[in-house]
């Protein structure tokens, strides 16, 4: 059993591999919340275009997402990081840039904010549908421009409806993270691989990286409940 | 400016599709005058206040506020559309409207929706509009339910309310859409004394009803709209008291 649970392993200096978890769970945060976030900038774009853009617009946002929920996210996650960063350095020589290196941050940003933004769009087209339309409507009477709608009317008449969603795709954007691992970024998933291949105490370091996942997911969660409670303040609920 | 008339309708049609539901509206109310709509279901009525800020965009006529005529052009497609934005953004915001569902903006306390179009749209500065606001409130018997939110506040409550948030905006003209039809029987009373109170200050309003002794009480003139046409208009104790056209007799009996 000691060799299964010798938890020394877990030491925070080496030869315990305790930090470099810690350092590859931050890099996990760091790249949901980049991704989410970027994500979230692209559900906003993607369901106002959706639902006022004109048809090319729409017709576009419509392919896009089609193919994030189509295909699979592992294989769009390699597309995009390989092609994504391929043409992004190609067109950067072509403007005369020279090629740039995108550092596996940004790139994995790009790519997670990509695939949650396909869904994001539908989420928060869906909560905007659900505002009654005389909110709307009333904005516009009182002579209020567009943008100025969508900012104080729209996006927080919609978040409690989206709200649920939303906490959702945080929750998949925590662990598509891991998806990563497989382009070499090192979030936990890859470390914890490395640090139980080393040594061999594979259970234990599995474990640890579920305890971690796990500690994010509940404080998560208590965040979004606050959240979710600010969101619906003028809303009576029927249950 | 001030012997413009507040606001004025020529010719209005409006199609939905096939259906034409305003078929050639003309229609001037003076300053400080209480016009009163009045018809059947499906007549017109609502649609015909809604193109006045152009929330229904006309088939064809024109409408002008306080002697400016909205600027539209024919689209592509032949319909009218709005030309210049930027021109119903400013008359709009000077000319109020009540909703029958009130249409408060529910993440909103009371006090914030009264202060919202103020400050956002006719940027006025916070204190003042939050003084003008309270002040607004009491008047409307609404001082100590500044805080909450509409979402929790009677369907009278949300109305006055509503009433407030454009008396907010000092208004040109207020357009009341059938302001008491979504409303608790026992409730209509309280938010027809609120418009019957701002009647008497001689603000120019046109309001689609089906309160018919309120109509008769409060306005000054009386529009009967049937099929989309002005059946027969005049001051409200001819149109109530002696009413010339046959649908307006039937009207008249059918909702007594």
């Amino acid at each position: 059993m000691t060799t299964v649970f010798d938890l020394s392993l877990l030491a925070f200096e080496p030869p315990g591999w305790g930090k470099v978890l810690l350092v590859g769970f931050l890099r996990s945060i760091e790249l949901a919340a980049g991704g989410y976030l970027l994500g979230i900038l692209i559900g906003i774009f993607g369901a106002t275009g959706k639902l006022y853009g004109n048809k090319v617009v729409r017709d576009l946002l419509e392919i896009y997402t089609m193919v994030i929920r189509a295909v699979p996210e592992l294989v769009l996650m390699l597309l995009f990081y390989y092609v994504g960063t391929d043409l992004l350095s190609r067109a950067s020589t072509a403007m005369g840039f020279g090629s740039v290196n995108i550092d596996g941050l940004t790139a994995g940003i790009l790519v997670i904010g990509l695939v949650q933004g396909g869904y994001a769009t539908e989420v928060i087209r869906g909560a905007i549908l659900a505002i009654p339309r005389g909110q709307i409507e009333a904005a516009h009477a009182f002579g209020m421009p567009p943008s100025k709608v969508l900012r104080r009317v729209t996006l927080p008449a919609m978040t409690p409806h989206a709200l649920p969603g939303m906490a959702n795709l945080w929750m998949i954007a925590t662990k598509d993270t891991a998806l990563l691992a497989v382009i070499g970024f090192s979030e936990l998933t890859l470390v914890t691989r490395q640090a139980a291949g080393a040594t061999q105490s594979y259970i234990m370091f599995f474990l640890a990286a579920g305890v971690l996942y796990l500690a994010l997911t509940l404080v998560s969660n208590l965040a979004l409940r606050r959240f979710e409670r600010y969101a619906r303040r003028g809303l009576v609920s029927a249950r | 400016m001030a012997n413009e008339p507040a606001i004025e309708i020529r010719d209005l049609r409006k199609r939905f599709g096939s259906l034409e539901v305003l078929k050639g509206i003309s229609l001037t109310a003076g300053q400080g005058d209480i016009v009163a709509i009045i018809g059947g279901s499906g007549s017109g009525k609502s649609t015909l206040l809604r193109c006045i800020n152009l929330l229904e965009r006309p088939t064809s006529g024109e409408v002008a506020i306080q002697g400016e005529t909205y600027r539209m052009r024919t689209s592509r497609h032949g319909d009218m559309e709005i030309a210049d934005r930027r021109q119903v953004q400013r008359i709009r915001a000077h000319l109020g409207m009540v909703f029958q569902n009130f249409n408060l903006w529910p993440h909103r306390t009371v006090l914030e929706n009264v202060i919202e179009v103020p400050i956002h749209v006719l940027g006025m500065k916070r204190d003042e509009a939050v003084h003008r606001a309270e002040k607004l409130l009491n008047r409307v018997g609404l001082g100590s339910q500044k805080s909450m939110y509409p979402g929790f506040l009677s369907g009278g409550q949300q109305q006055r309310a509503a009433i407030a948030r454009v008396l907010a905006v000092d208004p040109l003209a207020m357009l009341f859409d059938e302001p008491t039809s979504a409303l608790d029987p026992e409730l209509v009373g309280e938010v027809l004394s609120v418009i019957r109170d701002l009647a008497a200050e001689q603000r120019t309003m046109m309001l689609v009803t089906h309160e018919m002794a309120f109509a008769r009480d409060v306005a000054s003139h009386v529009v009967f709209l049937r099929e989309g046409v002005i059946e027969e208009q005049g001051p409200p104790d001819q149109i109530f008291g002696d009413p010339r056209s046959p649908y307006l007799k039937q009207f008249i009996s059918s909702v007594a």
